[in-house]
């Protein structure tokens, strides 16, 4: 790998004259706080950052090439694989990318719990953003406490799809199966002992002057800037700009939801630390609204052509068994054309580009991922600050790497 | 629900008719196919006078060899103030994959310029720094191509 960074002053320029010569600090990939296999040029002069250049790749798999190499409903289980804290999010994105195409209705039911499970794996994503950015700038005591409500979470999403970490809970047409008995209990329990969770991080962190100092002003990004860089997300509310996709382009029926979009003024880690604590409470009021609608009703859409047929039809119907067949061993052929389908996920805007040429496999399927447009803005955020406070801004900026990567 | 993206397709094309070589409207997206040459100006122009601020992501598409044009590149665009979307194609032919930038009209185009560089080989003429970003510096060939291996031409090392 080369090095971007130019004019590297030699090792004993640095040790004779340590005041009077800049150094150059390779960052990563292999440190805690880069919240995976992030590697960081940092020109350093002292301690303050002059300039920062990000090397990514390291955790490159080649998805984009796998898709094209695999049926639709195959490449559901890929997309679990990329932002791995936000697995759901992005099987609904890649789902209602193939959907589109298809131009399939999905029904009420599915539709609702979808949303209800979305915003559930939105609070476990910001679970673990609260805690590692916390544990990056010192404080490990939250980190408990969030990996706590997380696990509770990640339990519900466990009884419904079997999966912890790599749910495929959705599939093209509807969802894998129903909510299990009981599941509804489990959200009310965890929706119980909740806001006295939040109560706790605030008592720990919100209102906590070390944290305010360590935060505030620090890694500012305006608003003008933050949209030529193209944030989306936590980050851009945090410059001050009113967007979320729920709200601005909506789709699984999000208009129908009743919240509200937390924007903060001041583009900094606080602002964006303060969208994040707020938004958890959002997310919380959409749960409630969405077990509400909880009706029983079909999970899925009416197209027999797409859709694995239900297990008791295929022992009394010959259609059912024969499409079943052709949908595992031969795929669905989905109608040539391309769509471009964004989502709001935990970190930002998750753009999907799907292109169908009629086959049962995509010609080209490409994410655009929000940790990866997010991260290319860090050196604006980071020149002119100090080391300690580049970690800082690495996690206001939430960063996952397998999605970064791909 | 696309007569008002097709407003926007009208008003570039009054503004300079060359700019938009054909026009298509499926699923409910509007994709404008832009010569490769009026890149940067339609670009200008979407942002400063049609609102659209934010340039969700930059695609490389490879429809294959045998096809001319062979690859196509795909501006999703956004606007944080309206909120309507529109997709800029380019179509490239194999032997001059060369399309100018837009880092200087959206600083994000940097990374997803670099990311169809590194994938497809096409190159994005004035980039400030237009190298690999996703694959090593020395790989060998762009992988999203079609006629590139799935499983790479040998056992890549790194070294």
């Amino acid at each position: 790998m080369s090095t971007a960074v130019e004019n590297i002053p030699s090792q004993f320029d640095v040790l004779d004259n340590p005041l009077e010569s800049q150094m150059t600090l390779s960052m990563g990939p292999q440190h805690p706080s880069t919240h995976g296999v992030l590697r960081l040029d940092l020109r350093l002069d002292g301690e303050m950052v002059l300039k920062a250049i990000p090397d990514i790749g390291y955790l490159h798999t080649g998805m984009e090439k796998l898709f094209e190499y695999k049926k639709y409903q195959q490449g559901i289980v890929i997309t679990d694989r990329m932002d791995y804290l936000n697995p759901l999010g992005n099987n609904l994105a890649y789902v209602m990318a193939a959907e589109k195409l298809l131009g399939i209705e999905i029904p009420e039911r599915a539709q609702v719990i979808r949303v209800l499970m979305c915003e559930l794996q939105r609070i476990a994503s910001h679970m673990v953003w609260f805690g590692t950015s916390c544990l990056d700038m010192g404080a490990m005591t939250p980190f408990w406490f969030t990996f706590k409500e997380r696990e509770k979470i990640l339990n519900i999403i466990e009884s419904a799809s079997g999966g912890r970490m790599t749910p495929s809970y959705f599939r093209i047409g509807g969802l894998m199966m129903d909510l299990p008995a009981g599941f509804e209990n489990r959200v009310k329990q965890f929706l119980e002992g909740f806001p006295d969770a939040l109560e706790t991080f605030d008592t720990l962190i919100t209102g906590n002057t070390i944290w305010h100092s360590r935060t505030q002003g620090i890694g500012v990004i305006d608003r003008v800037d933050a949209i030529a860089w193209g944030l989306t997300g936590p980050c851009l509310r945090g410059s001050g700009v009113d967007l979320d996709l729920r709200r601005d382009n909506p789709y699984s029926g999000y208009e129908t939801y009743d919240f509200e979009v937390p924007v903060e003024p001041d583009g900094d880690v606080w602002s964006r630390f303060m969208v994040r604590m707020r938004e958890l409470r959002e997310s919380q009021k959409i749960v409630r609204q969405a077990l509400e609608r909880l009706k029983p009703g079909p999970i899925k859409a009416d197209a027999p052509k797409v859709v694995l047929p239900d297990r008791d039809d295929m022992r009394k119907h010959m259609d059912s068994l024969i499409h079943h067949f052709l949908i595992v061993a031969e795929g669905f052929n989905v109608p040539a054309g391309e769509v471009y389908l964004p989502i709001e996920a935990s970190k930002g805007e998750l753009g999907v580009y799907m292109r169908s040429n009629g086959g049962p496999k995509p010609d080209r399927v490409h994410f655009r991922g929000p940790s990866f447009v997010n991260l290319s803005a860090l050196p604006v955020m980071s020149e002119g600050e100090m080391i300690a406070d580049v970690v800082a801004i690495i996690g206001s900026l939430d960063i996952v790497l397998g999605e970064i990567d791909r | 629900m696309t007569e008002k993206l097709h407003g926007y397709v009208e008003r570039l094309k009054q503004h300079n008719g060359e700019w938009v070589s054909d026009v298509k409207d499926a699923h409910g997206e509007v994709t404008v196919f832009v010569p490769a040459a009026a890149v940067g100006d339609v670009c200008h122009f979407m942002r400063d006078d049609q609102q659209f601020d934010l340039l969700a992501d930059i695609c490389g598409v490879d429809n294959g060899p045998e096809e001319d044009p062979r690859f196509e590149i795909n501006y999703h665009l956004f606007s944080t103030i309206h909120h309507d979307r529109l997709r800029l194609k380019v179509l490239l032919s194999e032997d001059s994959p060369v399309v100018p930038t837009v880092t200087h009209i959206w600083r994000t185009a940097d990374w997803h310029e670099r990311e169809t560089y590194d994938l497809f080989g096409v190159k994005f003429e004035g980039h400030p720094d237009l190298r690999r970003i996703l694959l090593p510096s020395d790989f060998d060939g762009h992988a999203l191509r079609k006629d590139y291996p799935l499983r790479g031409y040998e056992p890549y090392s790194m070294n």
